[in-house]
């Protein structure tokens, strides 16, 4: 049996590990997600008393600093894959700002909801599901800015190289999740359930 | 007196050597990143918790085994139910199977170590606390005066139980916080295992070329991906509600407790399948080797566990039933539920074509294996009985369902747990078990357990509630009882036998040798116990028997595999 095809070692490529860790963390975080969001929606209009999703401002700003925070982090990954250090380091502190940004504009939001309306997780069904689902979010993008914090740490240390390049980008991979739940927190929260 | 050497003042002295070596023993134990030593750790902490559940199981059959018995008080048998079904599910099954699959998935395929080993360590010290967290309850509180305040919400947790008024004090946070924890353990174990499989595989070894039970190990940890995380998710929203004083299952402000139920069945069914799929793996290493034939229809098995995947994340309301759904729902759900008999059947009838015409060997792993077989058959056949809406409105919450699944939980996935010891043992610590103490192990066991759980399903139909703490005597339960508690009195001593043949065997077993099977898998051409570094040259495979075609070079299996 000749036409058996005998094993070529130069063909033998895996997948990277990092990238499948990564991408099998955030189907489970998809599935804490989404019993958050399906408990939020099944809840709409439930509350039996106190403010209703009408106290809502939509934060139109925070979600375009969040979203755009993904393109910069692409940016600061075609940086570092072609070894401009600098360029990386600008970039990621770009995304970093953008993050920061996005979590002090939901502590605005939540400043005025508690102080001002009177909305607490207590109040009622709905401060209950809105603060769980979108604290549950922005507990995330705290990780994601503690993770990319370090990373930027080592960068101006100067130890982030062009070989670290995939493990910045699974990195991002977890960042890039982050903004795309939001996406749907968004649609849920402030525009469905509105 | 040449061999007697005299303490130089000042100097370490041998107690203080000896001892200076046992703490490194232990650190070294500690500090372990080897998925070996981790998946070691996991066993061993399986097992002792198994004797713990285990013991806690007699105690509640001490006190069914005859009417109005008052060996423990009502407090004390709720409690003890409570924590062996989170025992045995969280803290033996959960974290059995992950070791195991710790220990040998990187050996089956022919890799150094797991892909994260560093997170390999995190997983486990997570499950471990928690699992220490889950059983400190019983001093916490108000001491071991009244046992403490160990949960006593059963292990499925029903709201508006759990809330705040209706249990006050620590009990459910201690049972929510430490599955927490074990569940992020459990998390990184899966999260682990997918990229070892996906990524360390050695040269040659495609993922249909991987052994059976990788691929089942595979399809376990990306079930967990998503069904763990649910039951996450919902504890999260119960220690807020109990912490905050929010309002997700609280029925007073609008919430609803049938939210909960949907969010814990969403888990808590696909975790059955989570448990008994690397069951399947362990039989389908155990059953080819025993009948010296290779596994029947390799393709439809890896697409039939995959399949029994999907369909378990579809099938949890028949948990529900009784709850009252509408009649569109009851339908899906029994339909969802008969699917399930499908892919199940494919592989029962593999096993069986791997068997057909063999030269079957009944040694103690295969037996167990066989048991497996037709023990799995009957719990499959009580579930699609019980999938039945009709049927389990009758039936729903009495000993019939008990029976039912400790039929899957003890009959199917123990059995197979102790066919891996059997298998596996001689390889991990290069000692044979004893065939004799296992033989003994396995006849006690098995008439044990039919005892026990056969005559659980008469007393179900009978009319027996599940959970109750005493029954009278008119109600003619009290035999089909006291026969249950005698079935389960031969399985712990079946259980002790196991317990001292794992001791035994270790100190003085028979020398195993690599390979004392015959068997085919990679694990087997290693040293037993594997060097730290596990291959000396990276393997290099062809086929899904690579040690047949090493044994056979005149008739190598990838010859005939496509």
């Amino acid at each position: 049996m000749s036409t058996i095809p005998i094993f070529a070692d130069e063909h033998w490529r895996l997948p990277s590990r990092g990238r499948v860790g990564m991408f099998s963390l955030i189907i489970g975080e998809s599935a804490i997600f989404t019993i958050f969001v399906v408990a939020y929606v099944y809840y709409i209009g439930r509350s039996t008393f106190g403010p209703t999703p009408q106290v809502l401002d939509v934060p139109l700003f925070n979600t375009i600093c969040l979203l755009s925070s993904s393109l910069t982090i692409m940016v600061a990954e075609r940086a570092i894959a072609r070894g401009r250090i600098r360029v990386f380091g600008a970039w990621w502190g770009l995304t970093m700002l953008l993050g920061i940004i996005f979590l002090a504009g939901t502590a605005r939001e939540w400043t005025r909801l508690i102080v001002h309306r009177g909305l607490t997780v207590r109040t009622n069904l709905f401060g209950t599901t809105f603060y769980s689902l979108v604290g549950l979010h922005a507990t995330h993008v705290v990780v994601g800015l503690i993770m990319l914090s370090l990373v930027m740490l080592f960068t101006l240390l100067g130890r982030v190289e062009q070989c670290h390049a995939e493990r910045i980008e699974v990195l991002s991979l977890y960042w890039h999740f982050v903004d795309a739940v939001w996406v749907v927190v968004f649609t849920v929260v402030y525009i469905v359930g509105r | 007196m040449a061999d007697r050497t005299l303490p130089i003042p000042g100097s370490l002295d041998a107690t203080r050597l000896r001892d200076a070596a046992l703490l490194e023993w232990l650190h070294s134990w500690v500090v372990t990143v080897d998925h070996k030593k981790l998946g070691i750790l996991y066993v061993l902490y399986a097992v002792f918790f198994l004797l713990v559940a285990g013991t806690e199981a007699m105690c509640i059959r001490i006190q069914l085994v005859v009417p109005n018995n008052h060996f423990l008080s009502p407090e004390l048998f709720n409690e003890f139910f409570t924590m062996h079904g989170t025992t045995m599910v969280f803290l033996v099954g959960m974290t059995i199977i992950f070791g195991i699959g710790n220990y040998l998935v990187p050996l089956m395929i022919g890799a150094r170590d797991m892909a994260f080993p560093r997170l390999n360590a995190f997983s486990f010290w997570l499950s471990a606390s928690g699992g220490l967290f889950l059983y400190f309850s019983f001093i916490g509180g108000f001491g071991l005066y009244g046992m403490g305040s160990a949960p006593d919400i059963t292990w499925w947790a029903y709201a508006p139980l759990t809330e705040k008024p209706f249990t006050p004090g620590h009990n459910t946070d201690y049972w929510a916080l430490s599955l927490i924890v074990m569940g992020f353990g459990t998390l990184g174990a899966a999260i682990n295992t997918i990229a070892t499989a996906f990524s360390m595989r050695c040269k040659g070894m495609t993922l249909m070329r991987m052994p059976l039970f990788v691929w089942l190990m595979v399809v376990t940890s990306g079930l967990t991906l998503i069904t763990i995380t649910p039951l996450t998710a919902a504890q999260i929203m119960l220690v807020i509600d109990r912490y905050l004083g929010a309002h997700f299952f609280d029925a007073q402000a609008g919430g609803a407790p049938i939210v909960w139920m949907h969010f814990f069945w969403i888990f808590g069914h696909p975790e059955v399948y989570v448990l008994i799929l690397p069951a399947f793996g362990i039989a389908s290493e155990v059953i080819p080797v025993f009948s010296r034939k290779a596994i029947f229809g390799y393709p439809a098995m890896v697409a039939a566990s995959v399949g029994i995947a999907f369909v378990s994340t579809t099938v949890w309301a028949h948990h529900m039933f009784t709850v009252g759904m509408t009649s569109v729902g009851n339908t899906f759900f029994v339909l969802s539920t008969m699917m399930v008999g499908i892919p199940t059947g494919i592989k029962i009838f593999n096993w069986i074509a791997t068997m057909w015409g063999g030269k079957i060997r009944f040694a103690t792993p295969m037996l167990f294996c066989t048991a497996f077989l037709f023990q799995f058959l009957c719990a499959g056949l009580t579930g699609i009985m019980l999938g039945v809406a009709p049927w389990n409105w009758q039936l729903h919450n009495s000993y019939f369902v008990i029976a039912h699944f400790h039929y899957t939980l003890t009959g199917s996935f123990l059995f197979c747990i102790f066919a891996a010891f059997y298998y596996w043992y001689p390889k991990v610590t290069g000692r044979m078990l004893s065939e004799k103490l296992g033989k003994w192990h396995f006849w006690l066991f098995f008439i044990g357990f039919h005892l026990t759980f056969d005559t659980m399903h008469f007393v179900g139909m009978l009319g027996m509630p599940r959970s109750i703490y005493t029954y009278e005597a008119d109600r003619g339960w009290s035999t089909l009882n006291f026969w249950i508690s005698m079935g389960g009195l031969i399985q712990a001593i079946a259980v002790l036998i196991f317990a001292w043949n794992l001791i035994r065997s270790y100190l003085d077993g028979k020398e195993a040798g690599n390979d004392p099977w015959d068997a085919w898998t990679l694990e087997w051409s290693v040293p037993s116990p594997p060097p730290a570094y596990n291959f000396a040259d990276d393997p290099v495979v062809r086929s899904r028997r690579p040690l047949w075609d090493l044994k056979h070079p005149d008739d190598p299996d990838w010859k005939y595999e496509q």
